[in-house]
């Protein structure tokens, strides 16, 4: 197995704890990075490549150097942990497990950019990672390692946890920042950018917890030496939260640059497909991403191995390739329905919809009801055509990413598996039972 | 200064003015339409997605053309910055879904509408709309919502432009005023069906687009179209007391404010927009209240400028008339000019 920066020592005892994470050479990171000066730890940042976790995959240091540094306006930092994206589960892991290395990257961060306050900004439903959190904050309070003059280095800093609603849209930067004002959560209009005007109309950066917590091994071990890790832009270690039809489901940490294949079959990670079923199509990260079936997830379509790195899964655009995303690696074997699983991720968008702009609002119903109706039987050829139609007006039509986010797995669905869409026409069966798909298939190899 | 080139046309314009406004000083066929950019109102604009141009350059600087379609009412103008709005089929196209967008749930219910015949929702419909929608499910409902004394809300028309939400915002202080659930069955609602008690509410119904905020003191009293307007003002504490009148024979129906050929609220003084408090909006419909300026210029809205009377008939005719009279010494008779003889 690679190295493990992030989700190591998880078999120590109480690594939760501020003792247990001490003992594991926990805060001195921080320790190093309080007698640096705050341009050297992004420049370190900088160096090692390190790019958003989130999903986007923006380059951090170059995120943390635009921020605007007007005299006497407080900066912040918000660390994002609203992860909804179905299939990504590796933020509630980290933080639930390892509290404190999002502690200390928080403060390590905020240093680097000279904020003097900072907030978590958690997802509703993670109320008991909420309270693990507020333990941790606590403890890190009663060392003297958060409020005023953190271990004699004169650096003041406040850290706040924040609790959503439990809305998917607050994930996206400016919503969460609306969601943290005491707003309603929808997304602002860039620019400004938050870099610009963020919380409270004041320069802000948003990140994912995973990037944040990522700074704490950067800067003990130095900028040059986390990009030696991984290939090419694709430097460091990724948390990938694997589900779906494998024998090893979970949360695996793998150095950038493992081959597809290997993390899907090796038993070092998720060791196979389930019942020793064929693999049939992969969501490589987050719902939202588009999906592919299983040999251009194992092959580019020149036939080169696929990697999982943010270029070689982003290989070949949307065509014949997908993106990284926030690493929600979904594996569905033979027997799955695509058609079925695209009407749940769209039903999940539909719900989650802010309803700010049109297309997004509207669109995204309209498209679950019509993949409703393929799943009831009712379906005619020219709705796939429909379908398609509606996804390209709603993607690059919105305000934020949302709009894409639903609209990708529907044009990725149609793209690859458009013969499984015709199918549900033809056999006009009512397949919201999984029995009847099963039918179906027996009756295809018949 | 900034110099921005419009589907061909470059004007300059002062740094900071957006796309839709640096289109619309161009004027004419070029100026993308708007549903909930109100230049009145701060931070309106961006929701809709019916004025998305494309930037094919971004400005002198930096020529890169934008990557997507931007909403022109948020973006401003760089200099150098060349927009492609009627010349580009892709945002047609675009805005063509958009349209498509907001009619799928809206209930096409125009003729019990009071909106009607001055609804930006059917001006956008004709003009980029198709006439055939490909939606066939049910549409979305909501049960009518009284918003105090004066106002009806028809949540089924509401294509959420957030105009309404502004003025609670920005014209009424102490909001009871949103937008509560979300998706598409957010809704404008007062918060616990309190009502909006405000003397400045009635400005809501001036700026929704469509009908879903109408005035309850002229619900069904008549099609618009069947009004005249009529500029008037009286002295009012409360605002500007410049109103426009909307007379059936010799009764007045409505009274509203003065709107510009965008829709919007014309300015009564340099930055101060023209919007009137609910005493002069529902209180005062005699002719007796009002000192009478004379009849209003509508040239927006197709089907009232269509049947209005500066248009009518007669008086196209009498300018065909003169204008081939025009050159020729004709004599026409004693008094064939003198309006009283008309």
């Amino acid at each position: 197995m690679g190295r493990q920066l992030l989700i190591n020592d998880l078999d120590k005892p109480g690594i939760q704890t501020l003792e247990g994470y001490k003992a594991c050479g926990g805060y001195t990171a921080l320790d190093k990075a309080l007698k640096m000066k705050p341009e050297e730890i992004v420049e370190e940042v900088k160096k090692s490549g390190l790019r958003g976790r989130g999903g986007a995959g923006f380059p951090t240091g170059m995120k943390w150097s635009f921020i605007a540094k007007p005299p006497g306006v407080p900066r912040y930092l918000v660390c994002n942990a609203d992860e909804s994206e179905p299939g990504t589960f590796k933020d509630r892991f980290l933080m639930e497990k390892k509290p404190h290395i999002l502690i200390e990257g928080m403060i390590i961060s905020s240093f680097a950019l000279g904020a003097n306050v900072s907030y978590i900004y958690i997802r509703g439903e993670m109320m008991y990672v909420f309270h693990i959190l507020e333990k941790a904050i606590q403890e890190a309070y009663d060392a003297g390692l958060l409020g005023k003059n953190i271990m004699g280095s004169g650096f003041d800093h406040d850290l706040y946890v924040h609790c959503g609603a439990g809305a998917y849209i607050c994930g996206e930067e400016t919503a969460l920042i609306e969601s943290l004002e005491g707003k309603r959560g929808n997304p602002r209009i860039k620019p400004p950018f938050p870099a610009v005007k963020g919380v409270w109309d004041c320069p802000t950066v948003v990140n994912n917890v995973e990037t944040i917590a990522a700074v704490v091994p950067i800067t003990t071990m130095g900028g040059d030496e986390y990009a030696k890790i991984g290939i090419g832009k694709s430097t460091g270690t990724k948390l990938i939260s694997a589900s779906g039809h494998i024998n090893k489901p979970g949360v695996y940490e793998i150095e950038l640059g493992v081959p597809v294949e290997e993390f899907i079959y090796s038993d070092k990670y998720c060791g196979g497909i389930r019942n020793g079923k064929k693999m049939k199509a992969v969501v490589a990260g987050g719902s939202s991403v588009p999906v592919l079936p299983t040999d251009l997830i194992l092959k580019t379509a020149k036939g080169e191995p696929r990697l999982m790195t943010y270029e070689s899964l982003a290989d070949g655009g949307f065509q014949t390739g997908t993106m990284l995303g926030s690493g929600g690696f979904i594996v569905m074997d033979e027997d799955t329905s695509i058609v079925k699983n695209l009407w749940n991720f769209t039903r999940f968008y539909h719900h989650e919809s802010c309803g700010q702009c049109s297309p997004c609002r509207e669109g995204t119903g309209w498209m679950e009801k019509i993949l409703h109706k393929f799943l009831d039987g009712h379906a005619s050829m020219s709705d796939i055509d429909l379908l398609w139609d509606i996804q390209g007006k709603i993607e690059g039509k919105t305000i934020c990413p949302l709009g894409e986010a639903a609209a990708w797995p529907v044009a990725a669905a149609i793209r690859h598996f458009r013969s499984e869409f015709e199918e549900y026409v033809k056999s006009g069966k009512n397949m919201k039972d999984v029995k009847h798909y099963y039918r179906l298939n027996n009756l295809e190899t018949a | 200064m900034a110099k921005v080139t419009i589907d061909g046309h470059t004007i300059e314009v002062p740094d900071g003015t957006t796309i839709l406004n640096a289109a619309r000083s161009i004027g004419g066929k070029i100026v993308p339409p708007a549903m909930c950019y109100y230049s009145k109102l701060k931070t309106s604009g961006g929701y809709c997605r019916t004025c998305l141009v494309k930037v094919s350059k971004g400005s002198e600087k930096d020529p890169r053309p934008m990557p997507k379609p931007v909403a022109s009412c948020r973006t401003n103008v760089m200099d150098g910055m060349v927009v492609e709005n009627i010349t580009s089929p892709e945002i047609l196209e675009a805005r063509a879904g958009v349209v498509e967008f907001l009619l799928i749930n809206h209930p096409l219910d125009c003729p019990i509408c009071d909106q009607a015949g001055e609804c930006h929702l059917q001006d956008l419909g004709y003009e980029h709309g198709k006439a055939k929608t490909r939606y066939e499910f049910a549409r979305r409902t909501f049960v009518k919502i009284d918003i105090g004394e004066y106002i009806k809300l028809h949540m089924t028309r509401c294509i959420l432009c957030y105009r309404c939400v502004k003025v609670a915002e920005q014209l009424c202080p102490g909001r009871v005023h949103g937008v509560i659930n979300r998706g598409d069955v957010a809704e404008i609602s007062t918060y616990i069906q309190q009502a909006v008690d405000n003397e400045m509410s009635g400005n809501m119904i001036d700026v929704c687009p469509v009908g879903a905020l109408t005035d309850k003191t002229f619900r069904f009293k008549s099609r618009v179209w069947f009004t005249k307007p009529v500029d008037a003002h009286r002295k009012c504490d409360k605002c500007c007391g410049k109103v426009r009148l909307w007379f059936k024979g010799s009764e007045v129906l409505r009274v509203t404010a003065r709107k510009d050929e965008w829709g919007e609220v014309e300015d009564v003084a340099e930055g101060k927009a023209g919007w009137i408090c609910n005493d002069c909006r529902f209180h005062k419909k005699e002719v007796n209240d009002w000192v009478i300026e004379g009849p209003s210029h509508i040239n927006r809205h197709s089907v009232i400028s269509a049947n209005h009377y500066e248009l009518s008939k007669l008086k196209l005719d009498t300018e065909q008339h003169l204008k081939q009279l025009e050159g020729k010494k004709v004599d026409l008779g004693e008094g064939a000019l003198n309006p009283n003889n008309q």
